[in-house]
């Protein structure tokens, strides 16, 4: 399993063409304690950078990024009765949906960890 | 994530800008300054800590106003304010504060605040990016008859919380024999001597709390004494909104601007009985034809407070309907958050008056879906004051 980055502050950790996807632990400072998350149905279609889950602090909304093109494939439904979960563990339990990735080379478009850090 | 914070060159600082830095202040644009969004403790525990203990938070950014009648008596201040806001201020006590709109010829509101009768003049605190506007209407109108200055250089400083009293009663014990809305001017101690300040027991949160004036020069000092007491923890301007939203009280620019009438924003509250109609002062403000017709008649749309039946925050600018498939629209949200207090999603917004009653379901606009709400009572928590 590799880890990829983008500059949207996303994550994906990818098993073959099975994505899972989250927000970075420096995005997750940043926003503050999440009161609610959600994402978009399971077998919706996005693109590389659509939009495709949401997460809400108190004060704001934000867009979650699809980091590649492919199919929506579930969303950690623990973070519908605990959001706070991502600002606990943001790159393990917090995680957020898991994807079909439509072409697996699009991944390496994505940021490195080293790469990512050093932004 | 999309996030551009672009400081400008141009943005203003209050008095207390660099203690906001030096207390590790996320300072953000914000009618013209540079404000404190959050400090490190971060929002939610800035909104919850305020309703436990208490919190500072920095309004310098608000304009304070002085305005003295040339006659020498404050009451002639009182009439002549009068003409331009709804509310009585004749009878307003010496050492009492009220709170009241500056409206238009339409009956629109062009800004709200807060008149305190000081004795010999009165003091009006007005919102951030209406003071120069509100300053020089108030001199247009006033000047013949009143001395109106504008102490923008002042610094104000909000103390709130059920902890308020505690922590401000050893620095400035003639706060402990204040009532809700009583005003005083008084001294500070500080750590290097005690300054002039002007304190009300009033605010923004729900709570029970003191608003601090004190001149620009002193405002680190005054801002210091207070964070060195017990239970006070610096609070920026992200959980001042939450707090506002849970009290019900309505933020100038969101929920009432110009294109609202007093009537429809629901503060007919703020119109006493002698300015109503058969008042003994009754109408006399701009607008006032307006307004005296939309008390009798009703208005087309009406303010309320709202709590989402789901964990969705509804924000500003959501679309309101009556139905959950979005055929019959019947208002906007003004404000929406999340309301830690609360636990839930809470807002406030503008529906038809059919739908206004309290308990009335209503549905709203959320990325494609339509997600239910309930008109609620505000405020949406108990208030704290010390009445």
């Amino acid at each position: 399993m590799t880890t990829y980055y983008t500059k949207s502050h996303e994550w994906i950790r990818v098993d073959g063409d099975q994505g899972t996807v989250g927000i970075t632990a420096h995005a997750s400072e940043e926003l503050g304690e999440l009161v609610f998350v959600e994402a978009k149905d399971e077998g919706t279609e996005v693109a590389a950078g659509d939009a495709a889950a949401v997460v809400e602090s108190v004060k704001a909304a934000s867009d979650i990024y699809a980091p590649v093109a492919g199919t929506l494939a579930g969303f950690n439904d623990a973070l519908s009765d605990d959001p706070t979960l991502v600002g606990k563990d943001p790159e393990g339990e917090g995680w957020i949906f898991r994807m079909t990735v439509a072409n697996p080379d699009d991944l390496k478009g994505l940021l490195t960890a080293e790469q990512y850090k050093s932004l | 994530m999309d996030r551009a914070f672009p400081m400008s060159d141009s943005l203003q600082r209050t008095p207390l800008y660099d203690l906001n830095l030096e207390l590790g202040a996320k300072m953000v644009p914000f009618a013209g300054f540079e404000m404190p969004i959050q400090f490190p403790a971060g929002l939610m525990t800035e909104h919850l800590h305020t309703r436990e203990k208490a919190g500072l938070f920095d309004v310098s950014h608000m304009g304070q106003i002085r305005i003295a009648a040339k006659s020498g008596d404050v009451k002639d201040a009182a009439a002549a304010l009068e003409t331009l806001v709804p509310a009585d201020y004749v009878g307003l006590a010496a050492g009492r504060q009220r709170y009241g709109l500056l409206t238009n010829e339409e009956g629109g509101i062009l800004d709200d605040l807060m008149v305190a009768n000081m004795g010999k003049d009165l003091l009006v605190v007005v919102n951030a990016g209406c003071k120069v506007q509100d300053a020089e209407r108030i001199e247009k109108a006033l000047s013949d008859r009143c001395v109106v200055t504008r102490q923008f250089d002042r610094a104000l400083m909000a103390l709130q919380g059920p902890a308020a009293e505690a922590a401000l009663a050893p620095l400035c014990p003639a706060v402990k024999d204040m009532r809700f809305m009583d005003v005083i001017e008084t001294e500070l101690a500080t750590a290097t001597g005690s300054v002039p300040v002007t304190v009300s027991r009033s605010g923004y949160t729900g709570e029970d709390g003191f608003e601090i004036g004190c001149a620009g020069t002193d405002a680190d000092r005054v801002a210091r004494a207070i964070l060195a007491q017990p239970d006070v923890l610096p609070i920026g301007l992200g959980a001042r909104d939450s707090l506002r939203l849970e009290a019900g009280l309505c933020l100038y620019g969101n929920d009432i601007d110009v294109t609202t009438t007093p009537v429809e924003a629901s503060l007919g509250w703020a119109i006493q009985k002698a300015r109503r109609e058969g008042g003994v002062r009754e109408g006399g403000y701009p607008g006032a034809d307006i307004v005296l017709k939309q008390t009798r008649d009703g208005v087309a749309r009406k303010r309320v407070g709202l709590v989402a039946d789901g964990r969705a925050p509804v924000r500003a600018g959501a679309k309101l309907f009556a139905d959950a498939e979005g055929q019959k629209e019947i208002g906007v949200v003004t404000s929406g958050a999340f309301g830690p207090s609360v636990k839930a999603p809470v807002a406030m917004g503008y529906v038809t008056p059919e739908y206004a009653a309290v308990d009335t379901p209503v549905f709203a606009e959320l990325r494609g879906k339509y997600v239910p709400l309930h008109v609620r009572a505000m405020p949406f928590v108990a208030p704290g004051f010390k009445r």
